[in-house]
């Protein structure tokens, strides 16, 4: 009986022991030399993966500041905050650079906008484009099978009650990931702060083609751009785009758009109802 | 040598470690999300299990059974596990560094498959030697692989599929991989040792 206890002790605390002492002679032999900053510089950022910054993951970004390859503020998630913290650890001065949400710029649900044809395919907007150019009559408009909102890493995105996408202001970090997985690029990156009109529109057809299409489409009338006092609003093939470091939100243009295209950012400031059609919580 | 072959083709397939046997469900069900993680985690796998059992092996002949310690068989090969696949982690970050970029967090997961102690356990048991034990470690890993991979599949084409709002997660997961355990139970009996 007691040889049986020696003898296991004796072997387990001696497996035990040896590969103790070989896990240190491991560690010593095979150290990997690292820069430590490396490490430091993956702690301030995100951890989210999302691979904006060009890079398979923060880890391979952080070793890539290091390196010098890749720019302090490449984070698009991190912002300025995370930029000025990389400069930090590497005794940089950095400029921030302004922060971006995503934004929605079609308002076209299933109810305004008409389809061609019922599709009945995998749920995936990329797939659904394939054939015949989409389902919908505006080949410009959202197909809203939400390839954005799984595209999104943060969870910033959702298939909203008309069957469009939402974005939650609060967890987007503009990373452009959304942006990317749409094939119509509907999905445009923003100034975060909330302020000035934005033409929820992405159609570049001509007017009549719109109308026929779409409700709420930008016709190309250029009624907004007459009426705007700024001369923020101009149009770029058909399609009125408004400057926003030129918009002041006086709202003179929302009512002079009959398809009701134009809405503001931040809330029914200017009297007009944005009520119906969400005021973007772009 | 034909009773290697077969050991291959019943560990592969009649005896699926995942599918029939029921180990490693834990990984199958948490990393076969992507086909790019499953890969992973499925050299991770195979690469462990092979030097584990090697391993075990040795340690159950010439120090567990000389001086009767058979019944601290589980806690050892634990302990062997356990280091082993720290110090390979060690090894493998200064040797290979794309190796070990490849197999990243997966190595150290694999600590707790329960699917890497079956299989030096079930190599005790069943009597094999050396090579035979080798053998089999190796095909139940490609086994578990395999599983991993077909249902990583599935499941990327479900991801885009319009699953019923309730079934989709996990659920639908679990009925995948109900119907594909079922799917192999066609090679039951084909082959045994």
């Amino acid at each position: 009986m007691e040889r049986q206890m020696i003898w296991s002790i004796v072997t387990l605390g001696g497996l035990g022991v040896l590969f103790g002492a070989l896990l240190a002679l491991a560690a010593r032999f095979f150290a990997v030399e690292s820069d430590p900053r490396v490490e430091e510089i993956a702690e301030v950022l995100p951890g989210a993966n999302c691979g904006a910054c060009g890079y398979a993951g923060c880890q391979n970004f952080a070793q890539a500041v290091v390196e010098g390859k890749a720019a302090v503020d490449s984070c698009i998630p991190g912002g300025s905050e995370t930029a000025e913290a990389i400069g930090k650890i590497l005794g940089q001065d950095v400029e921030g650079r302004e922060p971006v949400v995503a934004a929605v710029f079609c308002i076209g649900d299933r109810e305004k906008a008409s389809s061609k044809f019922i599709y009945f395919g995998i749920e995936d907007c990329r797939i659904a484009e394939e054939y015949g150019g989409g389902f919908k009559d505006c080949p410009y408009g959202c197909l809203g099978l939400g390839s954005c909102v799984a595209a999104c890493p943060f969870d910033a995105m959702r298939m909203g009650p008309d069957g469009l996408p939402e974005v939650d202001r609060d967890k987007c970090t503009g990373c452009g990931l959304c942006k990317e997985a749409c094939p119509r690029g509907i999905i445009r990156m923003i100034p975060r702060e909330e302020r000035g009109h934005l033409v929820l529109c992405n159609s570049r057809d001509r007017g009549r083609a719109v109308s026929r299409a779409c409700q709420v489409g930008c016709i190309g009338c250029r009624a907004c751009v007459r009426a705007c006092p700024e001369e923020a609003i101009t149009m770029e093939e058909n399609l009125a785009v408004i400057d926003l470091d030129r918009c002041n939100d006086c709202g003179e243009c929302v009512p002079k758009c009959r398809p009701g295209c134009i809405i503001p950012r931040k809330g029914p400031a200017t009297g007009v109802e944005a009520t119906e059609t969400k005021t973007i919580s772009a | 040598m034909e009773k290697i072959l077969s050991m291959v083709f019943i560990f592969i397939f009649v005896e699926n470690f995942v599918l029939q046997r029921f180990f490693g469900i834990c990984p199958f069900l948490g990393v076969s999300r992507k086909m790019e993680t499953a890969t992973g985690m499925g050299m991770a796998v195979i690469f462990v299990m092979a030097i584990a059992t090697l391993v075990t092996w040795l340690v159950q002949i010439y120090i567990l059974d000389p001086f009767g310690l058979q019944y601290l068989q589980v806690v050892t090969f634990i302990l062997i596990i356990a280091g082993l696949v720290q110090m390979v982690e060690t090894v493998l970050r200064k040797i290979s560094p794309t190796l070990y970029q490849g197999l990243g967090i997966f190595l150290p997961l694999i600590t707790t498959n329960c699917a890497v102690l079956a299989v030096a356990l079930l190599a005790v048991r069943q009597g094999f030697n050396l090579v035979e034990s080798l053998v089999f470690a190796i095909a139940a890993a490609v086994g578990f692989t395999m599983a991993l991979l077909i249902m990583a599949g599935i499941r990327e084409r479900l991801e885009l599929a319009d699953t019923p709002g309730p079934m989709r997660g996990s659920a639908i997961t679990l009925i995948t991989a109900g119907i594909l355990s079922l799917a192999f139970m066609g090679f039951k009996g084909m082959l045994t040792l």
